[in-house]
């Protein structure tokens, strides 16, 4: 097995929520609460989750581009928590972000050539000459062509422009990506193309992703290894085949079970949760999970449960699982 | 099969623009018969949403005009309605839904002011008799403290709950057909499941047709009778949700299905169309998605196909099915 590239211990961040006249603190957004995983080296890692459960803030940490509230990231054993802003950026070169919306992501006043070629600059690419060759080199490794680099993001497509997306993050030889929802505002015609594209690369390239999306079925096919979250906290963590098949959080089977399949043949046993996902700025005491659980007991309005292991390489927040340990 | 609710025949929609006229909706023809459930699917742009405002007149014009066909509801035909008309129509036996609730909630007014109003639109009630009749429609789909509610802001509300009240509010008149614009795709999985749920239990104890526009096909499946697939402002094939779903008979849609993912069973690699999506556009020649076709010849890229009848209420739109390319289609079909 490899070795973890990325570990990731008790990661939380918090938001302060201001209000009054004076601006003042008055409560908080546990966007995320408390969260452990590692990412080995060449693995897809998926993180799932319903919206506002914390899947973006958890990359962004990572990388810190917001500023974790507390825990550790280690990247190749190193702890990159403490690290003064003149070495995390040398280590951005390492660990690069695709975004949902690759329109929003790209400048519109400059062409192709200067969006992809900026972090060649940034990482001391002097020569213009060879950031030129990079960026064409670049841009067929996308699938796009050389005579693309002259344009402006607006005459391309979504699914083109993810490309373009793809390509910046590619720019420095990155060792990890962190995909933020990266095929979501694509048509399904074009989120294939862009998701084989993503797993060439990784093969090319030897590159390690965490693959953030919300899309269960998108998520079981790029990843190896599945993360469920839910209100700031990861519930549940498995090799995909194992969470898939058997899922063992209460809240996961729900969110299985209510993925419409496009075969009228599967007929589910559909697990109807009741009510909405609460608030982070509030969130249920013990379980977070307790409110809308079908199967919650005393115990968990009252104790959050331990994300521990219930089988090999399974982690599982709990106490229908705690209990029999 | 029970009588024909709504039925649309070679209904073309144009939008007139700086860049040209766009044939955003292009000769549509389907039908809705009493308590069907009938899907659109398509890919952005393909002409959904302009498809359903057309039945309503609700295109902005200009820029749009509808420019031909009709859209017989019942036995009138809602092209040639007048404006007086439509208002006795829309949100009375014809009411809609769309994809973001916030939206078509009015901010500044409470939950129950909104309905209130829509309910007296159309019935002549008190206003006490609306506030009642609006705390009833709220719990029925399943709205918990309906009574606090009906106080609130929409700002309140989750965007569940605010899909939730726009239903209650489109279905406070019984209405005949519900046309449902992508009502679940700004929602979260399990809230959708939720809401989809609810669709059903209306379809079925109300026996209200639904016309409900997607783009993901798992939402076909789950509560669709029979499906229109759109491709570029046509009609590209249609048929039973089990018949699409199972064997696909056009080149698009056998490509859409075979992309997506799956939740069940594994794929090493995924298969994908080639290509964008097509913007509808008036010079086009030939059919409209042959740039990406992988059975193009040259005929499609000359002309245009016509919908072939192929089966009990089946009709693809695709040369492979005219007879002199019935070889062909043997290939096809064994490939996939
Ligand atoms: N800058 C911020 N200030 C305050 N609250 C924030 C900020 N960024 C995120 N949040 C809150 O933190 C929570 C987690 O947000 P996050 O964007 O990580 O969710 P997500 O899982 O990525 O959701 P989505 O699927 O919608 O992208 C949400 O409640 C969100 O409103
Ligand atoms: N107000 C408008 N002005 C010009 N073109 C429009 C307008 N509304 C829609 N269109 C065009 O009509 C086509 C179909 O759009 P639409 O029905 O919204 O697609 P969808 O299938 O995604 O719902 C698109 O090409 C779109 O650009
Ligand atoms: S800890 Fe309790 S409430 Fe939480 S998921 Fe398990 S059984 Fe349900
Ligand atoms: S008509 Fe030709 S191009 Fe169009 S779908 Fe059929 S085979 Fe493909
Ligand atoms: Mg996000
Ligand atoms: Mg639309």
């Amino acid at each position: 097995m490899s070795q973890p590239i990325l570990e990731v211990n008790g990661l939380k961040k918090y938001f302060p929520i201001q209000g009054g006249i004076f601006g003042k603190t008055i409560g908080e957004v546990k966007a995320v609460d408390d969260v452990t995983f590692h990412v080995r080296e060449g693995e897809i890692l998926g993180i799932v989750g319903e919206s506002g459960c914390g899947k973006s803030t958890t990359g962004k940490s990572i990388l810190r581009l917001i500023e974790p509230t507390e825990g550790e990231v280690k990247f190749e054993g190193k702890d990159i928590t403490n690290l003064r802003s003149e070495e995390m950026r040398k280590l951005r070169r390492d660990m690069q972000i695709i975004f949902q919306d690759p329109y929003a992501s790209l400048n519109p006043r400059h062409t192709v050539e200067k969006i992809i070629s900026e972090p060649l600059l940034v990482h001391g690419m002097k020569s213009k000459e060879n950031r030129n060759k990079r960026v064409k080199e670049l841009l067929e490794v996308v699938g796009l062509s050389s005579y693309h680099a002259s344009r402006y993001p607006h005459q391309f497509s979504g699914g083109q422009r993810q490309r373009i997306g793809i390509a910046r993050a590619l720019a420095n030889n990155p060792k990890l990506i962190i995909c933020d929802e990266p095929v979501s505002a694509l048509d399904v015609s074009v989120q294939s193309q862009i998701l084989n594209l993503m797993e060439e690369l990784r093969d090319a390239f030897q590159l390690t992703y965490i693959f953030i999306a919300h899309d269960l079925s998108v998520v079981k096919h790029i990843s190896d290894r599945v993360g469920v979250m839910y209100l700031g906290r990861m519930v549940e963590l498995a090799e995909k085949d194992a969470l898939y098949a058997e899922p063992k959080h209460p809240y996961t089977q729900a969110l299985l079970s209510a993925v419409p399949e496009p075969d009228p043949d599967i007929k589910k046993e559909r697990v109807i949760l009741e009510g909405d996902v609460p608030s982070p700025a509030n969130p249920p005491t013990g379980c977070a999970f307790h409110t809308r659980c079908p199967f919650a007991m005393d115990i968990c309005s009252q104790v959050r449960p331990e994300f521990g292991p219930v089988d090999d390489q399974h982690f599982v927040a709990c106490h229908l699982y705690n209990d029999e340990q | 099969m029970e009588e024909a609710i709504l039925e649309l025949t070679e209904l073309s929609t144009h939008f007139f623009t700086d860049s040209g006229e766009i044939p955003a909706v292009d000769k549509v023809s389907f039908t809705v018969h009493k308590g069907e459930v009938v899907g659109v699917v398509g890919e952005s742009g393909s002409g959904k949403s302009v498809t359903s405002l057309s039945i309503l007149q609700l295109i902005p014009q200009p820029p749009g005009k509808i420019v031909s066909g009709s859209i017989r509801y019942k036995s009138e035909n809602l092209a040639a309605a007048n404006e007086k008309r439509m208002k006795k129509i829309r949100g009375n036996e014809i009411s809609m839904i769309f994809q973001e609730p916030m939206t078509s909630l009015n901010p500044v007014f409470t939950i129950g002011n909104q309905m209130r109003e829509a309910i007296r639109l159309h019935q002549k009630v008190s206003k006490r008799t609306a506030t009642e009749k609006a705390v009833q429609m709220l719990k029925i789909v399943g709205i918990p403290r309906a009574e606090n509610i009906v106080n609130e802001y929409p700002h309140q509300l989750s965007g569940g709950m605010r899909q939730r009240v726009m239903i209650a509010m489109a279905m406070s008149s019984d209405p005949s057909l519900l046309i449902a614009d992508e009502p679940t795709t700004a929602l979260d999985v399990t809230i959708q499941a939720q809401i989809l749920d609810l669709m059903k239990k209306i379809n079925e104890e109300k026996e209200t047709s639904i016309l409900l526009i997607t783009h993901d096909l798992g939402v076909v499946a789950d509560i669709c009778d029979r499906v229109v697939v759109m491709y570029s402002g046509q009609v590209v094939e249609q048929g039973t949700t089990r018949e699409i779903l199972k064997v696909p008979k056009h080149p698009y849609t056998q490509g859409l299905i075979r992309s997506l993912p799956k939740l069940h069973g594994r794929e090493e690699k995924l298969y994908s169309i080639p290509g964008t999506v097509a913007r509808p556009r008036k010079d086009h020649v030939g059919c409209r998605f042959a740039p990406r076709c992988e059975f193009a010849f040259e005929r499609c890229f000359k002309e245009n196909p016509k919908l072939y009848n192929i089966g009990e209420g089946r009709e693809s739109r695709c040369f492979l099915h005219s007879e002199q390319e019935g070889e062909r289609l043997k290939d096809v079909t064994t490939n996939t």
